[in-house]
């Protein structure tokens, strides 16, 4: 491989979105790629909306993904899904949870939450994966694997051999958990 | 093989402390420097704290380094403001252990009231200046500053900006090298600084730093990459990888210190190249150190001070140069409802913004999460200027107005024992009759819950002092001092009415713990959650002006038409400041 493969994983404060993308990266490292990853801390707990590019590759400089050059975007929720769409490039991946997570404004006057993020979505891209991975989370009787469930979809868009991908779950999540995520990983990864 | 690791640039100077022996670092936290110290304290081999302020911090490094101890002291960009007295004159003083001055640049603003570019500061003190361009330059980078103090006697600047702070890259591990603490050597003409002396040093630094621009000639901080297209560009920090992403056929010089700058060196590049550019972040700094140099070069003509570079930035200026035609193409970005930060279900400073409100208070706000209660729909703030600014700010309006009445000065608790100590002191020696309230809820939250001399705990989990703010306010000679829970509204409306009112300078404290911080709290705080009764609720939505996360709009309507409202019961801590609001008690304790 010596292009570079940009990932742009998106969602809201307190979904998970950095604990995926570090996994993501440590993946991709442990696979033998130059990896880098930018993101922006600060109000990210607050509800705020989070997003944390990933690049991989033989040798990576920038590491922020330019507009309209993502490869693979993974979206935490829906409307997030459709702010970031710009970041799709030409016949790019997206793969959406169809979790829908309404900001508090939206109650004020001239504040809505999108009517149809998907329908906008595929106008963009025909390449689209829906998962409802809460409700697949809730059937493996965890409501937190809802971040791994989703690693697995975007794992079926990279190159990268599974072994690595369930050694590094297991490395990294909380002890007891180990194979519970693999699971869900696994679930989301024969997702279709 | 060496051990390797995805670091934050953060993480990784914390390493590069580690493994390059150093014995003490201070800080006071601001984002994007706060991690520096977080990662540096799980370190037991150095000594590590937060100090109340940066020019604490600042002085705290000072002495070490006196002692001879390898020396760290780490801000935030408008932190090295609080510190700049220290900062001036340590120029002129030295660094016999080395010392290490990390500024965190903002550019773009992605948590910061301003953007204003750090490497001034250097020029202003005659520090040398390095700059790092990722995790692995942001470890290595440490001793080599180390090195760079300690061989010229100097403090060094150690530039970083948000995105080097937060990027993540590989990182290889090494082990810690050990250095003894060389000890104090007294010399009065060296440490103390007294005008005789200060005329004497003043030199000494002057020719210090024409020394370091003869060495940085020659340092492999500042490295050459010879490209194939004639074109030239001397870049720095973060931007460094967008010059090479966009154009990796350039001619690149990178500069790892910006200053001084290895000006022969330069000379020699730019007649090696056809057209030479300088792209920098923020200001001109570098380019204009060049024309007054008589280097011929282009920087602010095709990118701007304003705002962080991206690989699109870099690239639609080359086109502009006429140079280069960009390979990207925006597409066009949907427009999404925006999610703007509020305060967190269960926040104790929902409850004192909520009731500034009902007051019509003129409210002079200051730094931390609180000044989130000056947005829509709780809307009180009418001022915010820096850390510690709401006390004078408060008492030269009441001094314009000849009446301290209406006005409140609200200040967290660990901006007071920041900067609002003095400004109160001020208040009740001008006979100010102003309100100052001070958001006590024990921690530092707004950069992640770091504590403060307020917390009861230190940076390391060490048990620490736990000041008492009413004191601190009592000793400083305010009479006046009332100590109220934010949950209570009631409460909080009648003492603030009462004090508004008054002639006398008030003070309020609100004291509460934070619903974030430390982790325990979420815990701690949580109490029964509430539920909107949906026979009772008159869809008058009273409860959304406490803007709170776990309220939102239901399904359910009124017979008028309007919407009832519904409280996720996840998120809904039990605070109970929305049931208080409610006209008809449709919100109660679930059962
Ligand atoms: C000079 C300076 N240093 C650091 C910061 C970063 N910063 C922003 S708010 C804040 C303090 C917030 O703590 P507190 O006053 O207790 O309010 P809280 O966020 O806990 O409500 C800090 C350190 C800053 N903006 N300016």
């Amino acid at each position: 491989m010596n292009e570079t493969k940009n990932v742009l994983i998106v969602g809201v404060g307190g979904q998970g979105v950095l604990l995926a993308t570090e996994l993501l990266s440590t993946v991709t490292m442990e696979a033998g790629y130059d990896v880098k990853k930018s993101e922006v801390h600060g109000m990210a707990q607050r509800g705020g909306v989070v997003s944390s590019h990933v690049r991989f590759g033989d040798n990576v400089f920038s590491p922020l993904i330019p507009d309209g050059e993502a490869d693979v975007i993974l979206a935490f929720e829906q409307a997030e899904a459709q702010r970031w769409i710009h970041y799709l490039k030409d016949n790019g991946t997206i793969a959406i949870n169809k979790y829908k997570l309404v900001p508090p404004i939206a109650s004020m006057k001239g504040f809505n939450y999108p009517e149809d993020p998907i329908a906008v979505v595929r106008k963009r891209t025909k390449n689209v994966t829906l998962i409802d991975a809460v409700q697949i989370a809730k059937d493996l009787g965890n409501p937190r694997l809802v971040n791994t469930i989703l690693l697995g979809v975007l794992s079926t868009s990279l190159e990268i051999s599974e072994d690595i991908w369930t050694r590094v779950i297991r490395e990294r999540v909380p002890k007891g958990t180990e194979e519970l995520n693999v699971k869900a990983f696994l679930a989301g990864r024969a997702y279709r | 093989m060496k051990k390797k690791m995805i670091f934050s640039g953060n993480e990784a100077v914390a390493r590069g402390c580690y493994e390059h022996g150093l014995h003490i670092a201070t800080a006071y936290p601001g984002t994007p420097s706060t991690e520096i110290l977080e990662n540096v304290s799980k370190y037991p081999e150095i000594y590590s704290e937060w100090s109340p302020n940066e020019k604490v911090a600042f002085e705290v490094a000072m002495g070490a380094t006196f002692e001879g101890a390898r020396t760290l002291v780490a801000m935030k960009h408008v932190g090295l403001n609080v510190a700049a007295d220290a900062f001036m004159s340590m120029s002129f003083i030295g660094a016999p252990g080395g010392f290490l001055v990390v500024t965190a640049d903002d550019p773009g603003m992605h948590s910061s009231q301003n953007e204003q570019d750090n490497r001034y500061y250097a020029k202003f003190a005659e520090y040398p200046c390095i700059e790092p361009s990722d995790s692995q330059e942001a470890k290595d980078f440490v001793g080599l500053g180390l090195d760079l103090s300690i061989e010229f006697d100097t403090p060094v600047m150690y530039r970083l900006t948000t995105r080097v702070c937060h990027g993540k890259s590989i990182v290889e591990l090494g082990e810690r090298t050990q250095y003894p603490i060389t000890g104090f050597k007294p010399n009065p003409k060296k440490f103390v600084v007294l005008p005789s002396h200060g005329r004497e040093m003043h030199p000494k630094v002057m020719a210090r730093i024409a020394r370091i621009k003869e060495w940085a000639e020659t340092t492999p901080l500042n490295r050459i990459e010879k490209g194939s297209n004639g074109i030239g560009i001397i870049t720095h920090g973060a931007t460094y990888n967008f010059v090479k992403e966009v154009m990796p056929d350039a001619s690149v010089l990178k500069l790892g210190m910006t200053y001084p700058l290895p000006i022969n060196m330069i000379k020699d590049f730019a007649k090696s190249v056809d057209k030479l550019f300088v792209i920098e972040e923020l200001e001109p700094f570098i380019e204009n150190l060049l024309k007054i140099e008589g280097i011929e070069c282009e920087g602010m003509k095709f990118w701007s001070n304003l705002g962080e570079l991206t690989p699109e930035i870099v690239a639609a200026g080359l086109e502009k140069a006429g140079v280069f035609k960009s390979p990207y193409n925006p597409k066009e970005k949907e427009s999404v409802i925006p999610r703007p930060p509020i305060f967190c279900p269960g926040c104790p400073h929902r409850g004192l913004y909520h009731s500034l409100r009902k007051n019509k208070a003129v409210v002079t706000t200051d730094i931390g999460c609180y000044t989130l209660g000056c947005l829509e729909p709780l809307g009180a703030g009418d001022t915010c200027v820096e850390m510690g600014a709401s006390i004078g700010v408060g008492v030269g309006m009441a001094k314009a107005r000849k009446s301290g009445k209406g006005i409140v000065a609200t200040i967290g608790d660990s901006t007071f024992l920041h900067s609002g100590i003095t400004g109160l002191l001020n208040a009740v020696n001008d006979k100010a009759g102003i309100t100052v309230v001070i958001a006590d809820n024990s921690i530092t939250a707004m950069t992640g819950g770091q504590q403060h001399p307020g917390s009861g705990e230190t940076l390391t989990g060490a048990q620490g002092y736990k000041v008492n703010l009413a004191k601190i306010c009592q000793a400083v000679g305010a009479d006046n001092i009332k100590v109220i829970d934010p949950y209570n509204l009631e409460q909080t409306r009648s003492t603030l009415k009462e004090a508004m009112e008054s002639d006398e300078l008030s003070v309020i404290i609100t004291n509460r713990p934070c619903a974030l911080y430390p982790a325990e709290n979420r815990k701690l705080v949580q109490e029964t959650p509430f539920a909107v009764d949906h026979d009772k609720c008159i869809g008058c939505h009273a409860c959304f002006k406490v803007s709170c996360p776990a309220i939102s709009e239901s399904d359910q309507k009124t017979a008028k038409g309007l919407t009832k409202s519904q409280i996720d019961s996840a998120l809904c801590t039990g605070c109970s400041v929305c049931a208080q609001v409610c006209p008809v008690n449709a919100i109660e304790r679930i059962k």
